[in-house]
């Protein structure tokens, strides 16, 4: 998988990347992946992308798959195969940790929702979630994305953040990004949507170049 | 949302824009294709994962759309249709099929006037469904023209072709998606739609039309030539194609499992069947006499496989290597073919990362906060009466915490089953207590009861059953994502429409104890529902009280105050994930209610016995904390003020309330 600089390469030596999206329902996963499949639409990539739409979004856990490449067949992601997970939840990460290809990335945002069954008292919230992350996956970037969106102007945007903090990791061209988001979100919110994605894009560069010193 | 409407949000609707590709799911393509064959008529009754289909189609105003009550109706709807001359589409999801099988096999003996497609969407691995029957077998059954897209490209462009196949063989069509077919996003690239002159006679052709005993003893041959005929042109059919690769291996594939055993086998040839029924037999010979191995790689039944061995064609690999259970994927394919010593394997595909989750709590779907389905199952686990339940959102009641719903069989079956089951119990003895744990009662919802269970209801009535039926009345189709029914006023175009007076309907038949609550107090829920569990007739309680998803209601949260929870978790019984355990620093427990979670029902308060559970509204002055004998004297949910939350998102997440709305369910 191709990591720098936007699409420039031959259009036959690009192979296809498999993304995981992973989270709660009502998180904005599905508008996530929309966005995504139109940048990578955007920049000529053939896409495709599955999600299911059951009774696991009645504040269920959410997966979407997203794969573009030059010529894409399956729309499934397979476990062990995804060279990125993105996560919106921390419980949701460790949840589809195994998905991620040896050496891919997580992006994960760390707030911890509880599940039913944890409201209900009926199990507990692994206390060291962050940890057992860790121990699973090498390549990782943190986000705190409720407060990134917060700082943008709306706790909602954290979606937007996410995709800011995984952006570097990908092919795509900052200004295809900023098109798309201009065309996708409500006109009013533009500019905090930018915002939100500009932060997340600061902290996902950050957190990547501490996970190559070590840090 | 489905991206049709996001793309209109986002000022690109499809409709409109002068682009010619866009990413649709299969689902919005078939609704496309129906825009660009020129269908006239579309009708359907939601059901994941179809519902996308008829959402997608209201968007063209040309095509005259509509939610019939029923997959029945739909069909009868779409048939008339063809009848008088337009092309007709009909969407439902697999077990939809079950319910309109009637028509739909009587419609493959009138043949068509306009073309007429009917749409199954089936769910391998049943993500929102009760089984995950195969409905290919009913494209042999009804003996009809079976097609099957493997991506959104294809359901357009094998849409309009259907339409074609339809009217030049004077057959219906059934078209078969899969989940992963219908809610897999790729790119479509978009035509036009032609002039059409409007439609002003009717045919009248009694022998072909009118399917009684004389007639339809003439149908049956032209139905069998039919199928002769259809399985010739599957021989030249653009829809099946040779893909030449390395010969030692052959795959015979079709709609989902195309992509996945492409992506597991890059290298292999392929037999890509987009018409699976009926098969081309000199094609499928072709194909084997190219190859070395021949395998049939399908999710479900071995359709293709027992069809080809009936040809006398040697299948070396099929059901044998790959499970007619569940969902398939690259995985799956990669790992039974190349366990069979099929070379040039995807190699990535091979392994089986051990999860890392075993341990980790489940985030099963939960009903919403402030969901009127809540308080009534509460009272329903604390009855402990035996629940007939029917398939809507209030299914989640048979789930923990309440696990107050102990039968669920299909929509509409909940009354008749209780009815069943009454006949079948013994009458308890004058004065001897009745035994709730062995009393039978129905619980349905507003649109399932629409659906087919109105009938059910007739039965009780007309039988002189005894059985209570609990209608929860919400005002829409909420497990589906929210659509319009015969009840809420509006049609799928969102115009006005007549509404079915439900307590009127029951009385007219034969009903007579009619009660209407409010199922957000659950004392009244308790008292009348013991009164007419009680009674010695047939009665109807009908809880009304709209969806708060639906109808964006918000209202103020209420709060626990600490000093008065004791932990004892009471609370905690009504499942809602606005309710939140704490660990206090002294080691006990206390429950505390998030704010933004919270909707303001007031149904954990009536629970509280500590009265530690307050509404505070935000206009109002704190009062002091003391403890109200909540137990007898619930706060009344009309204490709390209501608020209806703006219906325009101003986030990019569009729906980034507490539950989503980008949601689909069971039907």
């Amino acid at each position: 998988m191709s990591t720098s600089g936007s699409a420039q390469s031959q259009p036959a030596s690009r192979p296809t990347v498999n993304l995981l999206l992973s989270g709660v329902g009502g998180q904005g996963v599905v508008l996530a992946s929309y966005v995504l499949s139109q940048v990578a639409m955007a920049e000529g990539y053939d896409v495709k992308q599955s999600e299911v739409h059951g009774m696991s979004q009645r504040g269920g856990s959410v997966t979407s798959h997203f794969r573009f490449g030059d010529k894409v067949w399956s729309p499934l992601v397979t476990p062990g195969t995804a060279d990125i997970l993105l996560s919106f939840e921390a419980l949701e990460a460790l949840r589809y940790a195994h998905w991620l290809r040896p050496g891919g990335l997580l992006v994960y945002n760390t707030v911890r929702i509880n599940p039913s069954p944890v409201a209900a008292g009926l199990a507990e919230y692994p206390a060291d979630i962050d940890a057992r992350i860790a121990a699973v996956a090498a390549n990782v970037r943190r986000v705190d994305a409720g407060a990134l969106a917060e700082e943008a102007g709306t706790v909602k945007a954290v979606n937007v953040v996410m995709l800011g903090a995984t952006s570097s990791a990908l092919p795509f061209a900052p200004e295809t990004w900023e098109v798309v988001i201009r065309r996708v979100v409500p006109p009013k919110t533009v500019d905090v949507n930018l915002k939100a994605f500009a932060l997340g894009a600061a902290q996902g560069t950050s957190e990547a170049a501490a996970c190559t010193t070590g840090a | 949302m489905t991206s049709q409407k996001l793309a209109e949000k986002a000022g690109t609707s499809s409709v409109e824009s002068s682009r010619r590709v866009e990413i649709l799911s299969a689902n919005e393509a078939i609704a496309r294709g129906a825009w660009e064959a020129g269908v006239r008529v579309a009708s359907a009754y939601p059901g994941t994962p179809s519902t996308e289909i008829l959402e997608a189609v209201a968007q063209y105003p040309e095509i005259y759309s509509e939610w019939s009550p029923n997959e029945k109706v739909a069909m009868e709807v779409a048939i008339g249709a063809s009848m008088a001359g337009a092309r007709a589409l009909v969407c439902m999801k697999h077990v939809g099929l079950n319910v309109a099988a009637d028509p739909f096999f009587s419609a493959s003996y009138i043949g068509v006037e306009g073309g007429l497609v009917v749409v199954s969407a089936d769910d391998p691995g049943m993500h929102s469904s009760q089984d995950e029957q195969d409905n290919r077998n009913y494209a042999k059954f009804a003996k009809m023209p079976l097609i099957e897209p493997s991506d959104s490209a294809e359901a357009k462009d094998y849409l309009v072709l259907a339409y074609e196949l339809s009217e030049r063989f004077d057959t219906p069509v059934l078209f078969r998606t899969t989940t992963r077919t219908s809610h897999s996003k790729s790119i479509v690239e978009l035509r036009e739609r032609p002039e059409l002159e409007p439609i002003t006679k009717l045919q009248r052709n009694w022998t072909k039309y009118t399917m009684m005993p004389a007639n339809a003893i003439v149908r049956h041959p032209v139905v069998e030539q039919r199928l002769l005929d259809l399985a010739q042109y599957a021989e030249s059919s653009l829809l099946n194609r040779i893909e030449m690769g390395d010969p030692r291996t052959g795959i015979v594939t079709s709609g989902a499992a195309y992509g996945y055993a492409r992506e597991a086998f890059p290298e292999a040839s392929f037999l890509k069947l987009g018409m699976t029924y009926p098969l081309p037999a000199k094609l499928i010979a072709e194909f084997r006499g190219k190859v070395e191995r021949l395998y049939v790689v399908e999710e479900l039944d071995p359709f293709l496989e027992d069809l080809i061995e009936l040809m006398g064609v040697k299948v070396d690999g099929g059901k044998n290597v790959i499970s007619i259970l569940g969902e398939l994927d690259p995985g799956i394919i990669a790992r039974a073919l190349a366990a069979d010593g099929v070379l040039g394997v995807t190699e990535d595909l091979l392994s089986v990362p051990a999860s890392h989750a075993d341990d980790l709590p489940g985030r099963p779907p939960t009903l919403c906060p402030g969901c009127s389905h809540r308080g009534i199952n509460m009272v329903l686990k604390k009855l402990r009466v035996f629940v007939s339940g029917d398939i809507g959102c209030y299914s989640l009641g048979a789930l923990p915490p309440f696990e107050a719903m102990h039968c669920s069989t299909c929509m509409g079956a909940g009354i008749s089953m209780a009815h069943g089951m009454a006949q079948t119990l013994a009458p308890t003895e004058p004065g001897v207590a009745i035994d709730l744990r062995n009393k039978p009662m129905a619980i349905i919802g507003d649109s399932t009861f629409f659906h087919s269970g109105v009938t059910s209801l007739m039965d009780v009535a007309y039988n002189g059953g005894k059985t209570l039926t609990l209608i929860l009345d919400n005002r829409t189709t909420a497990m589906t994502g929210g659509q319009q029914n015969p009840g809420t006023g509006k049609t799928l175009l969102g115009e006005p429409a007549s509404t079915v007076d439900i307590p009127a309907l029951c009385r007219s038949l034969g009903i007579r104890r009619v009660t209407e609550i409010d199922p957000l107090n659950l004392a009244e829920v308790e008292r009348v529902l013991r009164e007419e569990l009680a009674a010695d007739e047939a009665s109807v309680v009908i809880a009304k009280s709209p969806c708060v998803l639906q109808y964006r209601i918000k209202r103020e949260p209420w709060h626990i105050e600490p000093d008065l929870c004791d932990g004892c978790k009471r609370c905690l019984r009504a499942g809602c994930m606005a309710l939140n355990l704490l660990a206090v620093p002294d080691g006990s427990r206390k429950v505390e209610i998030r704010a933004d979670q919270c909707n303001g029902c007031g149904v954990c308060a009536q629970v509280c016995n500590q009265g530690a559970i307050q509404f505070l509204p935000s206009t109002q002055a704190p009062v002091a904390a003391e403890a109200p004998p909540a137990s007898t004297a619930p706060r009344s949910p009309e204490q709390a003020a209501t608020k209806v939350a703006p219906t325009a998102p101003a986030n990019a997440a569009g729906d980034g309330g507490p539950t989503p709305s980008d949601g689909k369910g069971a039907a």
